[in-house]
């Protein structure tokens, strides 16, 4: 039992949400933690995992930290196309792991990659205007959420973003205006403090593209023949458009990890051009929510030390980019990469069970549906060290801090070390 | 160990230095004075006969740093693919021309000799990104200038009448938070008052909610900057950036800011006539008139060079003004954090446009006009008007008045026509080069340990072959060191260090402004204002950068 009294500590921030609140109170004891005020779902599943593994293991057995690394060294000098995925991770270790890609010629791609380029191939497409959280806080008078229910992946987005006590420019926000097109809000979140609900134009999933693109034909000015689409009265969604050019800020949101379908970056695409279209005599911007988990965080810095967002391959020894092929899964799946070395220093999802040797630099806490050939158990950025995360907006970085005393080492550290192992081998 | 660089021809405007042929000894990163080494035998010499010798150059103005850049990186993956960059030796892979990343981004500077750049448009609230990308980004020094003017807690100061103390310290806190060297303002208001659907702001109009004029803007931080004795002047990106006519705009706001320093950025940009049939011509002439009799005023020209490039800028108001011009046709505008914004603009200057061709004319007729190099600075607003590996080409033109007419006869015959370019004779010297891109960007900027050859400097020297083809000379470089170290061998890179952050902590009421901000921050924005500021470990716990701090003007 620890004999040092709890701490607690105050405007903690959160790297797990892609909201990164940094209001949390959270009481640290020992290695326990626990969100005292301002918690949610997210933020309290991401701090209160309990410290597990503390010892690395190779093939199932405990072994030194050192022999681990070794090890794992040996694989990827050993591997024809390693492949690193996950990411969830803070800037630091996003810097060391792509250091070591470059060194033993490998793939970076991410858990979130498929979600996140729903957004990406949209920027390098045709780019969009979006707009950015304190701004939506302050500005917004009509917010439109495209496909998604929000307050399932970001449960505080309605109360720190919204429904908020006082804006920069006097704003009654209780008048604020949400409208779902898609699906219907499982929640309370978007209902306004005085009991209103927000406008729901239900339509199937499987009818997102075409509504959005209808949506954005109509902010163009087209008038369509078609009385409905996807189920949705025409004179509906035209309602939607006349109400956001009559906005002084309107926003259009959406969260790409929940358009979970084929080209979903098609429909992200129309919702940009309504946006833009709207600009030309209104102000209207696009909010893309999303980053769970160092997702985002990881991206951003790879953009700058690469050039490219996400699924990058250094075979050649230069980044190649290839979003539909440079996949983890699907080359594990098609025999072309040899090595997996999964990194997720944030997340605790399982890596993909796979035939080829399994490096897993992962949280201590982390679930692994089938033992890897070497695991090493590291420390959480914004728990046990500090480090910094990028949040959904891409825009604001969070310093991270240390909330208690593990022995846990960090990823960083450990991809820092596997790459100094490899060049001596 | 003492490093002795023998018998080079040294070009040192901060000592009056002008093509003497002098020794220079360096221990320790720094350059000693010749009694200091006086009997000692150097433990490495270099040959440095019929060179030239210079401080390492300083870029004052480039977007190296922080989300617009990193927006232009994802706007532009053709950028990456059409220019690979393999490991190479000491040398990290990268990509990309208009938009490196940025380890590329470090290495081709160094190759050219640049042992320091400023990133001038760092928001406050995404200062952490500049920090990041600029410590990613090796052999160089780097700093920020933070952008103020269109963030909300200054306007509503403003607007509210606050005495000048209050701003003063805001200011302040602003460049401790953001740990900058200087203070920058981007269409003074604009960035805001295109918030509220208001599409132009002129010097005198009044912003749509705050009812400031970018005129008080100005006058208010050109006045805080000053009074807080901050070595750089206030960093303006001007009124109407881009916009025929605008040099009276840029005349006025000169006037305006009444004697008090002010440096006018990418100034070519801001010096556009409506002269003639198609209503555009060079304001150059007046421009220079202005800068030549105002001994307060400093500029950077933002030199624009034909070809494929990208404009990033923090300007949101006017880059999606002239969105249709994009090339390709896709590009980035955001409104960001009740701060600032920016836009990404991917864009092709063509020397046949006639529009281009007379740009390209201004900017060199701004350089060769201004007649204090001490005053003028040679930048191309990278990557706005062109990539900073065209810098050789450009100081080609400016010294070289045959290749520049060459250069002349082949743009739109029309804009060639317009401009005063043929008949200007002036090329700049050597001299007049380094102070341009070494002395005089050192001293604008506070730096008083950089920017020259003497006792005391830093080492960071360059050695250069003479030349005729001054493109050729700036290129390759011999040697580059870099605080001391070897780092550049016939313009490849064979070493890797780290740069260091300069930055400056002037005085000002801390517990004063932070009444105001701590609510501000809770009431209004999204996160706490304790974690908006940036601490020291932040910069420095990895090992890599340090941070130095410059005096501020009655600092010791």
């Amino acid at each position: 039992m620890n004999a040092t009294p709890p701490k607690v500590f105050d405007n903690v921030p959160s790297p797990f949400c892609g909201i990164a609140s940094d209001d949390l109170r959270i009481a640290v004891d020992g290695l326990a933690i626990r969100v005292l005020e301002n918690g949610d779902p997210v933020t309290r599943a991401g701090f209160e995992v309990p410290v597990t593994d503390t010892t690395p293991r190779i093939g199932g057995k405990p072994a030194g930290l050192e022999q681990a690394i070794q090890h794992a060294a040996g694989l990827l000098k050993k591997a024809y196309l390693p492949v690193f995925s996950g990411f969830g991770s803070d800037v630091n270790e996003t810097r060391a792991a792509l250091s070591l890609i470059e060194s033993c010629r490998g793939v970076f791609d991410q858990l979130k990659a498929p979600a996140g380029l729903r957004n990406l191939l949209v920027l390098s497409d045709s780019g969009w205007m979006t707009t950015t959280l304190a701004e939506l806080k302050n500005r917004v008078d009509v917010l439109v959420v495209f496909g998604a229910d929000i307050e399932t992946a970001f449960p505080r987005f309605f109360e720190r973003f919204i429904w908020v006590e006082e804006t920069l420019f006097g704003a009654d926000t209780s008048q604020r205006e949400i409208i779902f097109i898609g699906q219907a809000p499982g929640g309370k979140a978007a209902h306004s403090p005085d009991g209103r609900p927000p406008k729901v134009l239900p339509c199937a999933p499987a009818e997102l593209p075409q509504v959005a693109a209808a949506l954005s034909a109509l902010a163009g000015g087209a008038r369509l023949q078609a009385e409905s689409v996807g189920g949705i009265a025409t004179s509906d969604l035209q309602a939607v458009v006349d109400r956001l050019k009559a906005a002084q800020y309107g926003v259009v949101t959406w969260a790409a990890g929940q358009l979970d379908f084929d080209h979903a970056e098609l429909t992200v695409q129309q919702l940009c051009k309504a946006v833009v279209a709207l600009n030309k005599d209104t102000r209207c911007a696009g909010l893309p929510l999303g980053g769970q988990n160092g997702d985002r965080t990881a991206s951003q810095v790879a953009a700058w030390i690469t050039g490219y967002p996400t699924r990058i391959s250094y075979a050649r020894g230069y980044p190649e980019y290839d979003p539909l092929h440079n996949e983890a899964t699907k080359l594990l799946a098609q025999g072309e990469a040899d090595v997996l070395c999964w990194v997720s220093s944030l997340s605790c999802t399982a890596p993909p069970v796979t035939s080829v040797p399994t490096v897993v630099i992962g949280r201590s806490g982390i679930c692994l549906e089938q033992e890897p050939e070497v695991y090493i158990p590291v420390g959480v950025p914004g728990i046990d060290f500090p480090g910094h995360i990028y949040r959904c907006d891409s825009v604001v970085a969070l310093p991270l801090y240390q909330l208690r005393q593990s022995d846990l080492p960090r990823a960083a550290r450990v991809l820092q070390a596997i790459e100094q192992a490899l060049e001596s081998l | 160990m003492l490093t002795k660089l023998t018998g080079g021809k040294v070009y040192d405007p901060a000592h009056g230095i002008n093509g003497e042929v002098r020794d220079i000894f360096v221990r320790d990163g720094r350059i000693v004075a010749h009694h200091q080494a006086d009997g000692e035998s150097p433990d490495q010499e270099f040959d440095c006969r019929g060179k030239v010798i210079m401080a390492g150059a300083i870029d004052m103005h480039t977007h190296i740093g922080g989300g617009k850049v990193t927006i232009a990186r994802n706007l532009l993956p053709e950028d990456h693919r059409g220019d690979p960059v393999a490991r190479s030796g000491p040398m990290r892979a990268g990509a990309g021309y208009v938009a490196p990343s940025t380890l590329t981004a470090g290495y081709r500077y160094a190759e050219m000799g640049y042992t320091a750049g400023f990133e001038p448009a760092v928001l406050p609230i995404n200062a952490r990104q500049a920090h990041m990308e600029m410590a990613d980004t090796p052999l160089m020094d780097v700093g920020g200038y933070a952008m103020l003017g269109s963030d909300d807690f200054f306007l509503r100061l403003m607007s509210s009448g606050a005495e000048q103390e209050v701003i003063n310290d805001y200011v302040a806190w602003t460049i401790h938070s953001s740990q900058c060297i200087g203070i920058k303002v981007v269409n003074p208001g604009g960035i805001s008052a295109f918030k509220f659907n208001q599409r132009k702001l002129d010097l005198d109009e009044n912003h749509r909610y705050y009812g400031v004029t970018p005129r008080g803007i100005l006058q208010s931080l050109a006045r805080a900057v000053h009074e807080l004795g901050v070595p750089h002047p206030l960093h303006v990106h001007g009124c109407n950036l881009g916009v025929p006519g605008n040099l009276d705009t840029t005349l006025n706001t000169i006037t305006g800011i009444e004697g008090l320093p002010m440096h006018l950025t990418h100034i070519q940009f801001h010096s556009y006539g409506t002269e003639g049939d198609r209503k555009f011509s060079s304001g150059a002439a007046q421009i220079a008139e202005a800068i030549n009799s105002n001994p307060n005023i400093t500029a950077d020209v933002g030199q624009i060079l034909f070809g494929q490039t990208v404009t990033a800028s923090g300007d949101s108001m006017m880059q999606y003004a002239n969105h249709a011009h994009a090339h390709p046709n896709k590009w980035v505008c955001m409104d960001i954090e009740c701060d600032a914004g920016c836009g990404v603009v991917p864009f092709k200057y063509k020397d046949q446009n006639f529009v281009n061709a007379l740009q390209w004319c201004i900017g060199l007729e701004i350089f060769l006009l201004v007649e204090d190099p001490w005053r003028i600075f040679l930048t191309t607003d990278h990557p706005n008007g062109a990539p900073f590996t065209s810098y050789p080409h450009l100081i080609r033109l400016l010294m070289d008045k045959s290749f520049r007419n060459d250069m002349l006869s082949t743009i739109n015959v029309d804009s060639a026509a317009l401009s005063t370019l043929a008949s200007i004779d002036r090329e700049y010297s050597l001299y007049e080069i380094a102070i341009m891109t070494r002395a005089g960007a050192a001293r604008i900027l506070g730096l008083h340990d950089r920017g020259h050859l003497g006792a005391g400097a830093a080492a960071d020297i360059t050695v250069y072959t003479e030349q005729d083809d001054k493109e050729a000379m700036f290129t390759t470089p011999d040697y580059v060191f870099k605080d001391g170290e070897l780092v550049v061998k016939n313009g490849q890179v064979i070493k890797v260090v780290w740069g260091n952050l300069h930055t400056i902590r002037p005085e000002f009421d801390r517990a004063s402004i932070e009444r105001r901000l701590k609510p501000y921050f809770d009431r209004y924005l999204t996160m706490k204002m304790d974690n908006f500021i940036i601490r020291d470990w932040e910069i420095e716990d990895d090992g890599r950068s340090k941070i130095m701090v410059h005096p501020c003007r009655g600092q010791a």
